[in-house]
Parts: C-alpha cells; sequence; structure tokens
C-alpha cells in the first residue's frame, strides 16, 4: 500500500502543509499542543523520507521515485521531482535535523511557539523540495522560497544584531540566486523551451557560453557554501539565530551550495569548470586555511563554529573540482569519484556535526546567556555529561578517525594528493588548525577551574538534551566506523556524473 | 583466530564503554573489576596467539574483518595482520597495561574520577591493540590517532589544573602535526600503491623504488623516500623525536599510571612500531634511514642531557624515555629493527618500572615530586628501592639485565652500520650512555639515599605503599632483568620476526653483529671489556660523587657553567620559540586574517562599502527631490516638451 | 471673420498662461487651483471651436463632461485645502515640502 503512494511528494508536502496548520489552527491551540503537532509532523516526516531509504535501489543510476505533473503548460513548466543518490542522504540529512530542531526548541522558544514551529516546518518542505525538484523553475521557487522561513527565523527569534544579520544574508543570497535565475532563461532558450534539468544537463554549448553559465551558477552556489570572499554572511547570521536556526542554517543550507555545483555547475558547464578549477581549488584552499586561522581567532563560540563550518565546506568544493586535476594528472577519471565522494560523505558529516556543536552552543546559550568564550571556564565541573558529548563533538569536528568527520576529509586529501602534492598539503594543514581552534575553544570553555559565578550554577543537561545529543552521536559514530552504506548509496549516482563528467559539452 | 583477536580488541573496549557509561552505577570497586577483566582476558589471549604465532611457529594471520568503504577503485579495510611482531606488540601492550590496571587501583584510590581512569586506560588498551593488530594503513591511523586522543584525556584527566590543560593540548596538537606527515605519506601510498593493505604494498615496494616524483619543480625524489620521509614525521610526533618531543616532558602532567602506561611504554613506542612494520619500505630508501638515524641521534644525546638539570622525578624518567626512543630511533636508522623491537620490548618493562616505581615515591611523598626534598627512602620503602634499583640498572644496560642486551645490540648495530650518519649515531650512543648512568643515578641517590631532606610531617607518615601499587613493581622487575637474555637470541640473531621484518641484505648489521657472538654469557663477558660498559660506571660513579659525596660539585659547575646551564633549564628554548612562533604566531596571524581580511577588506570594503556607496549616491540624488509642487510640474512639462521633440523629429525623419 | 486659428491661439495662450501661474506662483494654493481650471478651459476653448468648425456637436458634449468634472475638482481641491490648512496653517505653497528628500 505504501509503495503506491506517491512518497517523495508527500515528503515534500507533508511538513509544508504541517507547518501552515501549526501557524494557523496553532494560534488557537496550548502551547505544548503546538509542540507536540510539530513534533508530530516532523517524525511524520522522518518516517516518511526512511520509506524512501528503504525502497531506494541502489544500484539504479537514474532519477528514482518519479513524478510529473503539468504545472505552467505554456512554458513547459511541470511539477517535475525525483531523486537519486546525490539527493538521498541530504534529504535524510534534512528530515533528520527537523526533529531535533523541534525538540532542541521544546522548551527554549516560549514566544510566538506555533509561527516558530511551523517556520522549521515549512523549511523543511522546501529544502526537501530543493534537493528533489528536477524541473528547474520548481528548483528555483523552492530555493527562493526557503529564504523567507529562514529570514523571519533570524528575525524574529534572533539576537539583538538581527536586523543586520538578516539583511546581510538575504542580500547575499539573493544577489546570488538572480544570476542563477539568469542562467536558468537562458538555458531555456538554449534547450528550445524545456526547464527540465536533464535537458539542460544534455545540452552542448561553446565554451564562452558554458563560463557565462558557470559563473553565473557559481554565484548562486559560492554564496551558499560559504566559499571565500562571499562567505561573511555565515559568521553574522550564525550568531544572532536562534539555536535551531544555527542548526538548519549550518545542517542543511550550505548543502544546498555543494548540491548546486553537483547538479548544475558541473553537469552543465563542465568544460568551464575544467578550465576554471584552478581558481575552484584555489577558493577552497583559501577556504580551508585562511578561515582555519581566522576561526583560531574568534572569541565568540557560535563564530569559531560558523568559521569552521566555512572551513570545512572548503573540503567539499575541493572534492568536488579536484577532479579535472586528478584527470590531468594520473589520466584516469577513477580517481575523480573518489574526490567527488568525499566531498559528499563531507556534507553529510558536516551536517551531523555542525548540528551538534551548534546545538551544544545552544545548551550553554540557554544557561548563561552568553556566547562569549571568556563568560565560560571549567564547565566540566558542573556539567560532566554534557562535557563528555562536546568533547566527542569537537573530537570530530577535529577530524579524529572513528568520527565522520575524519572520512570525508581523509577521501578528499587522498584525492587531492593525486592532483598535487602541494594540495594535499593545504589541505591536510586542518588536521593541525581544525584540531587546534576546536580544542582550544574546548579547553577555555569546558576545562579549567570554574572561573564565573554563572558557571558555578549551572546544571547539566535534562533528559530531552540528553536525547538530541545522543542522537547525534550516534550517526556520527556510525559513519565514522562504517561509511560503506552511505557510499554505496551514492557510487552509482556518482560514477554517471563522472561519466559526464569526463565527456565535453562542446558541440 | 578472527574470534580470537575480535575478543582480544573489543574486551578492553567493552570494560571502556561499561565503565565510562555506567560508571557512577557499578562503583568504584565494580569499575575497576570490570576494567582489569576486561584487559586480564585480552592479554591472556595475547598470550594465547603469542604462543601459536611464535612458539608454534603457526603461519600468519591475514584476514579483513569488513570493507570501512569502497571508493575510486580503492578498498578501504579494517582487519586484522598476526604476526610475529604484532604478537610481540601485543604481549607487551596488554601486560604492561594489565600491570598499571592493578597499581591504578592503589594509585588513585582517592580521586573522584575513579571510573573515568578506568574507562580511558582501557579505552586507551583497545586502541594500542587496534595499531599495532592492523593490517592496513588505515588502521593503523585510526589507532595512531586513538591513542593520541586517550592520552590527550589523561593529561587532562585534572581538568581544573591549569598546566594540565595546557599540556595536554599541546601534546595532541604537537601529536597532529606529526599526523600532518603520516597522512600525507598514507595519501602517497594510496595514490602509488591503490591499496592500503600491508601486504599489497609491501609486495609493490620493489616495483616503486624507481619512480621519481618532484615536489618542487626540477627536483627529482624518489617516491619512496618521500613516503619514508612522510610517515616518518608521523613517528617523530608519536615518538617524540627532536623537534616534535616537546610534548612528552609536558605530559607528565597526567597521573604516573599513564606516564608509565601512554607516555613511556606504549603508545610512544608506537612511531618504534611503525617504522619497523614499514622496513620493506624504509629498507628501500637509504636517505630516509640516514634522516631517521641522526634524528634518533640527536633526541638520544640531546635529550639526555636534559634529564641531567630537572628537579621532578617524574621529569628525569620522562627525558631519559626521550633519550631511549632516540636510541631505538638510530637502532631503526642503522636497519636494526629487531633490536629497536627488541630495545622497545626491554624498555617497556624497565620504563614502565621506573614510572610506577616514581609514582610509589610520589604517593609515599603525599604528592611531592621535587627530588630536592626527599633522599633517604631506602629504609622508608625497601620494595620500592630495590625494584627502582632494577628499573635503573636495565636503563643504564648493566651487564646482565634486560637493558643491556638491547642497548648493546643497538650500539653494536650502529657501530657496524654503513648508513651514512651511522658515526654521528655511534658517538651520540656512548656519550649517551654516560650520561643515562648519570642521570639515573642521581634521581637513585637524590631520592634513596643520603640525608632525608622532607618535611617531619612527611617523614611521619612515610612507609611502604599498598599491595596493589608495589605488586606490579615486582612484576615488571622480573622481565626487567631477565627478558634481555631470554630474549636475545632468537629476536636478534635467530628467526624470529620472520618475514614481519624485512632486511636487505646490504644493510643487515645484526648478522654481522652475529658473526662475534657466542651464547648469552658470551655477549655478557664481551660487553663488560667494552666501552658503553666503562661509560656506564663512570656515569654511576660521578653520580655518586656529585650527589653523595661531593653535593657541593654540582653547585659549582652550575655557576661555572651558568650559560649551558640555562640552556638545558629552557630545553634548548624549544617551548619558548613554539610558544612565540607558532601558537603565538597562528594567534596573530589568525587575528590579522580576520581583521583586516574578513572585517576590513571583505565586509569593510566589500560589503558594507558597496552599501555605502548606494547610500552615498542616494543622497545626492534626494535633493532632486525638492518636494515643491511646482518643481515637478515644471518638470514634466519639459519631459513632454523632449518627448514631443523626440517624436516629431522621429517622424519627420 | 474668425478662422479656426484665432480660437486655437487663444486656447493656447490660455493655456500658457495656466501653466505659467503653476510655475510662478509661490505664494497660494488656491491660485494654483484656478490655474489648473484655467488650463480646463483652454481645453474646453479647443473643444468648443473644433466642433463648431468640423459641425460634430459631440465636441461640445465633451465640454460638459470636462466642467462637471472640473467643478468636482474644484470642490475636492477646495475640500483637501481646507483640510491642509487646518493641519499646517498655511496654504503657501514653498510650506508644502514634505515629499523632500
Amino acid at each position: 500500500m505504501v509503495a503506491d503512494l506517491p512518497i517523495l511528494s508527500l515528503c515534500v508536502w507533508v511538513p509544508l502543509i504541517g507547518g501552515l496548520w501549526v501557524v494557523f489552527a496553532g494560534s488557537r491551540m496550548s502551547t505544548n499542543a503546538v509542540r507536540n503537532n510539530a513534533l508530530f509532523f516532523s517524525v511524520l516526516t522522518f518516517g516518511l523520507t526512511l520509506f524512501l531509504w528503504r525502497d531506494f535501489d541502489n544500484n539504479v543510476a537514474a532519477m528514482q521515485f518519479t513524478e510529473k505533473l503539468s504545472w505552467i503548460a505554456q512554458f513547459d513548466i511541470f511539477y517535475h521531482i525525483g531523486i537519486d543518490g546525490i539527493a538521498l542522504p541530504l534529504i535524510l540529512l534534512t528530515s533528520f535535523t527537523t526533529v531535533l530542531i523541534v525538540l532542541a526548541g521544546w522548551e527554549v522558544i516560549t514566544d510566538r511557539v506555533n509561527q516558530y514551529m511551523g517556520a522549521f516546518l515549512i523549511l523543511e518542505g522546501l529544502m526537501i523540495g530543493v534537493f528533489s525538484a528536477l524541473d528547474a523553475v520548481l528548483f528555483y521557487v523552492f530555493w527562493e522560497a526557503m529564504l523567507i522561513p529562514m529570514f523571519l527565523i533570524i528575525g524574529i527569534w534572533g539576537g539583538p544584531g538581527r536586523i543586520y544579520a538578516t539583511i546581510k544574508f538575504f542580500l547575499y543570497t539573493f544577489l546570488g540566486s538572480v544570476f542563477m535565475l539568469v542562467a536558468l532563461l537562458y538555458l531555456y532558450r538554449q534547450t528550445n523551451g524545456s526547464f527540465a534539468i536533464e535537458d539542460m544537463q544534455a545540452l552542448l554549448l561553446t565554451l564562452p557560453q558554458q563560463k557565462w553559465i558557470f559563473v553565473a551558477f557559481l554565484l548562486a552556489f559560492a554564496v551558499k557554501v560559504p566559499m571565500w570572499p562571499v562567505h561573511t554572511w555565515l559568521p553574522d547570521a550564525h550568531v544572532e539565530a536562534p539555536t535551531g536556526g544555527s542548526v538548519v542554517l549550518a545542517a542543511v543550507m550550505l548543502k544546498m551550495g555543494g548540491y548546486g555545483f553537483i547538479r548544475f555547475s558541473l553537469p552543465m558547464a563542465t568544460d568551464a569548470a575544467a578550465s576554471l578549477n584552478g581558481m575552484m581549488i584555489g577558493l577552497s584552499l583559501i577556504a580551508i586555511v585562511y578561515i582555519g586561522f581566522v576561526a583560531l581567532a574568534q572569541e565568540d563560540m557560535k563564530k569559531l563554529i560558523a568559521y569552521s563550518s566555512i572551513s570545512h565546506m572548503g573540503f567539499v568544493t575541493l572534492g568536488f573540482f579536484i577532479c579535472f586535476e586528478i584527470f590531468s594528472e594520473t589520466g584516469s577519471w577513477t580517481g575523480a569519484v573518489m574526490g567527488i565522494e568525499g566531498g559528499m560523505v563531507q556534507m553529510v558529516s558536516h551536517g551531523f556535526i555542525s548540528a551538534a556543536l551548534f546545538l551544544c552552543v545552544g545548551v550553554m546559550y540557554d544557561r548563561v546567556h552568553s556566547r562569549q568564550i571568556g563568560d565560560y571556564g571549567g564547565v566540566v565541573n558542573t556539567m560532566p555529561r554534557f562535557a563528555a558529548f562536546m568533547m566527542l563533538f569537537a573530537m570530530a569536528n577535529a577530524g579524529l578517525p572513528g568520527t565522520s568527520g575524519f572520512v570525508g576529509e581523509f577521501l578528499v586529501i587522498l584525492s587531492a594528493f593525486k592532483a598535487s602534492f602541494w594540495l594535499a598539503f593545504f589541505a591536510a594543514t586542518t588536521l593541525v588548525l581544525g584540531a587546534a581552534y576546536t580544542l582550544w575553544m574546548y579547553k577555555r570553555v569546558i576545562f579549567g577551574e570554574v572561573t564565573n559565578a554563572a558557571v558555578k550554577t549551572l546544571e547539566d543537561i535534562s533528559m530531552r538534551e540528553t536525547a538530541i545529543l545522543i542522537a547525534l552521536v550516534i550517526p556520527i559514530l556510525i559513519l565514522g566506523i562504517w561509511p560503506a552504506p552511505l557510499l554505496d548509496m551514492m557510487h552509482v549516482t556518482i560514477a554517471q556524473l563522472v561519466e559526464q563528467l569526463s565527456q565535453s559539452k562542446l558541440p | 583466530m578472527q574470534n580470537l583477536c575480535l575478543m582480544i580488541v573489543l574486551a578492553p573496549l567493552v570494560g571502556a564503554v561499561v565503565t565510562g557509561l555506567f560508571g557512577r552505577a557499578l562503583g568504584r570497586s565494580g569499575a575497576h573489576w570490570v576494567a582489569n577483566i576486561g584487559v586480564a582476558i585480552s592479554f591472556f589471549l595475547s598470550l594465547s596467539v603469542f604462543w601459536r604465532i611464535v612458539i608454534e611457529g603457526e603461519l600468519t594471520y591475514n584476514d579483513n574483518l569488513y570493507t570501512w568503504l569502497e571508493s575510486g577503485g580503492v578498498l578501504f579495510q579494517i582487519g586484522f595482520l598476526i604476526d610475529e611482531l604484532s604478537a610481540t606488540m601485543m604481549v607487551v601492550v596488554t601486560f604492561v597495561s594489565w600491570m598499571v590496571h592493578i597499581y591504578t587501583i592503589g594509585y588513585m584510590r582517592d580521586d573522584p574520577g575513579y571510573q573515568r581512569f578506568f574507562s580511558y586506560i582501557s579505552l586507551f588498551t583497545f586502541s594500542m591493540l587496534m595499531l599495532v593488530m592492523a593490517n592496513n594503513f588505515l588502521q593503523l591511523f585510526f589507532g595512531w590517532e586513538a591513542v593520541g586522543l586517550v592520552s590527550y584525556l589523561l593529561i587532562g584527566f585534572w581538568y581544573t589544573r591549569d598546566t594540565a590543560i595546557y599540556a595536554n593540548l599541546k601534546a595532541f596538537l604537537v601529536n597532529r602535526v606529526g599526523d600532518f606527515g603520516f597522512l600525507l605519506g598514507i595519501a602517497a601510498i594510496v595514490m602509488y600503491f591503490s591499496s592500503l593493505d600491508y601486504v599489497e604494498v609491501f609486495g609493490n615496494a620493489h616495483n616503486m623504488a624507481s619512480i621519481k616524483i618532484s615536489i618542487w619543480s626540477g627536483h627529482e625524489w624518489s617516491l619512496l623516500t618521500v613516503v619514508c620521509l612522510l610517515l616518518f614525521v608521523g613517528a617523530m610526533g608519536k615518538s617524540a623525536q627532536v623537534p616534535l618531543h616537546v610534548w612528552l616532558p609536558d605530559s607528565m602532567e597526567g597521573p604516573t599510571p599513564i606516564s608509565a602506561l601512554i607516555h613511556a611504554a606504549t603508545m610512544v613506542t608506537a612511531g618504534i612500531f611503525m617504522v619497523a612494520r614499514m622496513s620493506p619500505l624504509f629498507e628501500l630508501s637509504t636517505m630516509a634511514l640516514s634522516v631517521v638515524l641522526v634524528v634518533g641521534a640527536v633526541t638520544a644525546f640531546s635529550m639526555g642531557l636534559l634529564g641531567l638539570v630537572q628537579n621532578d622525578i617524574k621529569r628525569v624518567v620522562a627525558y631519559s624515555t626521550l633519550s631511549q626512543l632516540g636510541y631505538m630511533t638510530v637502532a631503526l636508522g642503522a636497519s636494526a629493527y629487531s633490536a629497536a623491537i627488541f630495545h622497545l620490548m626491554t624498555h617497556a618493562f624497565f620504563k614502565a618500572l621506573l614510572f610506577l616505581a616514581a609514582g610509589a615515591v610520589i604517593i609515599g611523598m603525599h604528592h611531592e615530586q621535587d627530588m630536592r626534598k626527599m633522599g633517604g627512602l631506602r629504609k622508608y620503602m625497601p620494595i620500592t628501592w630495590v625494584t627502582c634499583l632494577v628499573g635503573s640498572l636495565a636503563l643504564i644496560g648493566f651487564p646482565g639485565t634486560a637493558g643491556f642486551f638491547s642497548k648493546d645490540a643497538i650500539i653494536e648495530a650502529v657501530h657496524v652500520s654503513t648508513t651514512p650518519g651511522a658515526n654521528l649515531g655511534y658517538l651520540a650512543c656512548l656519550t649517551g650512555v654516560f650520561i643515562t648512568a648519570l642521570y639515573s643515578f642521581r634521581l637513585m641517590f637524590l631520592v634513596f639515599y643520603g640525608e632525608p631532606r622532607m618535611d617531619e610531617h612527611t617523614r611521619a607518615h612515610l612507609q611502604e605503599t599498598s599491595v596493589v601499587v608495589w605488586g606490579p613493581l615486582v612484576v615488571l622487575a622480573i622481565p626487567s632483568l631477565i627478558i634481555g637474555a631470554i630474549a636475545i637470541e632468537p629476536m636478534l640473531f635467530g628467526d624470529y620476526f620472520g618475514s614481519s621484518i624485512f632486511v636487505d641484505s646490504k644493510n643487515d648489521v645484526l648478522v654481522r653483529i652475529n658473526e662475534g657472538y657466542h651464547g648469552v654469557v658470551g655477549f655478557v663477558g664481551h660487553g663488560m671489556l667494552q666501552a658503553p660498559f666503562w661509560l656506564a660506571m663512570a656515569g654511576v660513579f660521578v653520580a655518586w660523587y656529585c650527589y653523595l659525596k661531593r653535593p657541593d660539585i654540582p653547585r659549582r659547575i652550575v655557576e661555572r657553567m651558568s650559560i649551558v646551564h640555562r640552556i638545558l633549564i629552557n630545553k634548548y628554548g624549544f617551548d619558548a620559540f613554539n610558544d612565540r612562533f607558532f601558537a603565538g604566531g597562528a594567534r596573530g596571524a589568525g587575528r590579522m586574517l580576520w581583521r583586516v581580511g574578513d572585517v576590513g577588506l571583505i565586509d569593510g570594503i566589500m560589503v558594507n562599502g558597496s552599501a555605502k556607496c548606494v547610500g552615498w549616491w542616494s543622497s545626492v540624488i534626494r535633493h532632486i527631490q525638492s518636494g515643491y509642487l511646482y518643481h515637478y510640474a515644471f518638470a514634466m512639462i519639459i519631459g513632454l516638451l523632449v518627448l514631443l521633440a523626440v517624436f516629431i523629429h522621429g517622424v519627420a525623419g | 471673420m474668425l478662422s479656426l486659428a484665432h480660437f486655437l491661439l487663444l486656447g493656447a495662450i490660455l493655456f500658457c498662461l495656466s501653466v505659467a501661474g503653476v510655475f510662478i506662483n509661490r505664494k497660494n494654493v488656491i491660485i494654483l487651483l484656478m490655474c489648473i481650471e484655467l488650463m480646463l478651459l483652454a481645453v474646453n476653448m479647443n473643444f468648443v471651436a473644433f466642433s463648431h468648425f468640423n459641425g460634430d456637436i459631440a465636441g461640445q458634449v465633451f465640454v460638459f463632461f470636462i466642467l462637471t468634472v472640473a467643478a468636482a475638482e474644484a470642490a475636492i481641491g477646495l475640500a483637501i485645502l481646507v483640510v491642509l490648512f487646518r493641519n499646517r496653517n498655511s496654504i503657501n505653497v514653498e510650506d508644502l515640502d514634505s515629499m523632500s528628500g
């Protein structure tokens, strides 16, 4: 019976409608009922995505669970969705983090609970929509619509500087996506009136055309990732966002950029990507090294983790764009697979780890109402259980083998070496830098004598918080000890992608 | 065999998880029972593995457990390789670890973090076993980092002490610098061998010997040299070789049992083990061997000197560990891998013994570690005294003790080695012997002999420690005495290691020594006529003369040679340099990049700059908007006229 | 005999006068309103002239419409003026610059 339902559509629309229900019907419910409703819808969506996972066939490269309905017939725009091995892990990540966010905001958010919960559910539906859209217009609509709930989440429940942060966030992302729209419209003309992503990928274009398209996409996706130098919105947005906002921003929204690269830039402008890959690799390395140093200088925990996110996302773009370099060095495309898969694993793993770290900061913020490292110190004395969890997450962030943080970095460094020793050298500096900024923060916040009165009265984490953190420990450890299932999910899809990359798109 | 291996590895892990998660429910004694049983199981099973592989000569076991992942045509697997080398390491690791577990019951008796401590050291045993039992580089790296993690946790065990949490961060970061090289080495192996499996990589090594790679354009390097040097950077981090040694002395901030277990007997020898394991690669690169030898020689000599000026009992032993690790590294460089592993094994026993004895002294002295406040402890703590004496004799290589055989073998091996730099290594080792004897017996004399210098209160309570503390000392003292005589023949000159260590025949120094070897007794007799023995005796004599007979001499030497003394006290300035240059430099660079790059250039000029630009332009343009109706009407009319003109012009033209 | 050109000329002069009145007058909003009325009258003049010379009655019908609208406009304009005066105590044109940027 389940098989007959349009599960993928349900995954998109259940949270959307659930979110609207929570917003509108929730205004007349008690706060607790709102929370329960929101939890119900988020868990339901997570369950639905698990069904997707169960029925997903790892051995098929084509899109699965496809649905196609006419939407705007005059312009050949379709409601066309489907997923492959690249989208599925990200969808699972999205629905998983939303459950955690609902739980994380349970007692903390007391103001306009229905709107808060509703915004996250709507956001979830839109994000799943982005990952599953196969029609460029549908993709664009989801992509832009996603900004609205996020804008509201930071703008309403954010910190004191939220207005500056939201405007910066909105303008940055909007500026980028406008260029994407132009590129999509241009491609629409070139395909003789088709918005299907598949048709756009099959299109042959001259090198200058490809370069223009690549740059237009780059502006949209680089802002989302974010890549240096268009990253400065992220620390501000994180600092001002409520915990849930930071979690969804770091765990899922940043992945939109990486997903865009792998779905649009690489297959649609292959030759441009190959000729501009030096720039992309350079920017990725700057993100890894430069931002690593910048993270070291931060005094605000959220800012530090935000910068560490940028640095880690540098591995994603490095892994994606290194494939051309590997090909020109070794003459074979099999090595390139490792970089792309490493980037994908890094995205998923970073989703869990950064979510966990932001939740940890949230736990402390809820108690002390400060994010400054200097306001803490000796937290382990009063919150030993919390300290143990945070130790694990900090180590995962530093890329310790056995945690998921290691897998992606490891694969990307291995493949970077195939391209050039020096690429691997600079990428591997994260081993030292990542450990330095994460553990130095950990040392200053958690270890030491209690010097602050506020820390002295801290209470250890509640059952609810423990449950959330355990829920994150599990995937982090499993992915670290046995990442093969995740890799198996995407092998065929990435093999097909690499196949596409190996063929020139020039007419 | 697979189940056996799994049991060996998982027993301590289960112990760690149970004591870690349910420590409070188990209570203190429950926790130490669980942890001890876990490690004991591991030890006895390791013994049986050792029996089957080494004594009965069963074939090497090499099998994969599961596929970690597969990507880009490379299989990443988790599995075990049990040969003579790993079996030896397993027994050493589990034995020392078990002894330390028992000792901990006494040492940590009053500590509030009792269960946590057991959890950590069991976790350490698990990680170390993963490291030595690995059959591939991935798992090696996993174990490598995991022992680093546990070391980090344990150095910072007393997390309220500023020095401890400084030291553990430093230890982790310095190790990470080493791992940085190690990881690059692994990456190079994956690139050229397309495999991480030891057997495959070693099997292909010969075919790779002629490959040259270019790192700087114009400079061709042999691939294997690059790989070996990168891997050795990892070994330098973990085995604390100059200049990555700086973390080890500071790691003494941790509780004494872990100084014995991790920072003397097992973890720090991981680098030695790794190089021995990689012998098929190192043998193909003379340059790498030469670098290994020189680094080892520098460490052996310079770190020993530092032991002379330390007053903290644990730090003296720590510097002696550094120096001994230098010896092992020298042996590796001279291609005497079996001698290095032999010394590793004997050192594990006697250095663990020395540390635990130092710990016993510290317990007796109520956590006083300054040797200047001790003295005459012989009468109060006789068992500790005897065992410590055994350890010291083994350390200085007194004929017949375990250390004598292994150290003499190394010195001999370096002597006959033809690796470039072997002369320097030989010189460093010889002077090292004198220095070792000097600081070891300085410690002995200052702590156990002479007049008691502690305060009345401490002396009144001074007594031998409980049985869980001195028991392990006695158990460790036995192998410290006899293991050398038992193991020298098979290990160095027999076929003990089989195929697990590969030595190129042109480098095989041990064969050359073997020609002059006639049994254990002959070796001892021969050793007593050689320079090292007399140097050691001279060291003991000088220590006796300077610290018991004429305690004013050292003071006068210090006054006379204050510059040298200051250099030694400042540890050659490594710490100051690292603090200022690397730590300070990185923080400064971070702050600068952030303030100038992010805040100044990107946010200031690009983001807010463009916003300001828009603002400025609108402030200019708003002056047109006067608000007067007649201005607008005027503009309308003018506009109308202009349009009309254009229109008429268009129609007419 | 008066030709069409004369009437159109008159209309144009009236219109220009009213436009000049709008521009040059800076004192009184009521004069502004009167100028606008004058503008409409100039237009009406043209309508009537064309209607007469073309023999088409529709032009004159239009004039009635315009007159009606002008009356309504004057009423509303004066009403606005009253409110304006009540709020600002002035009907001086130079004071009315709340749209200024």
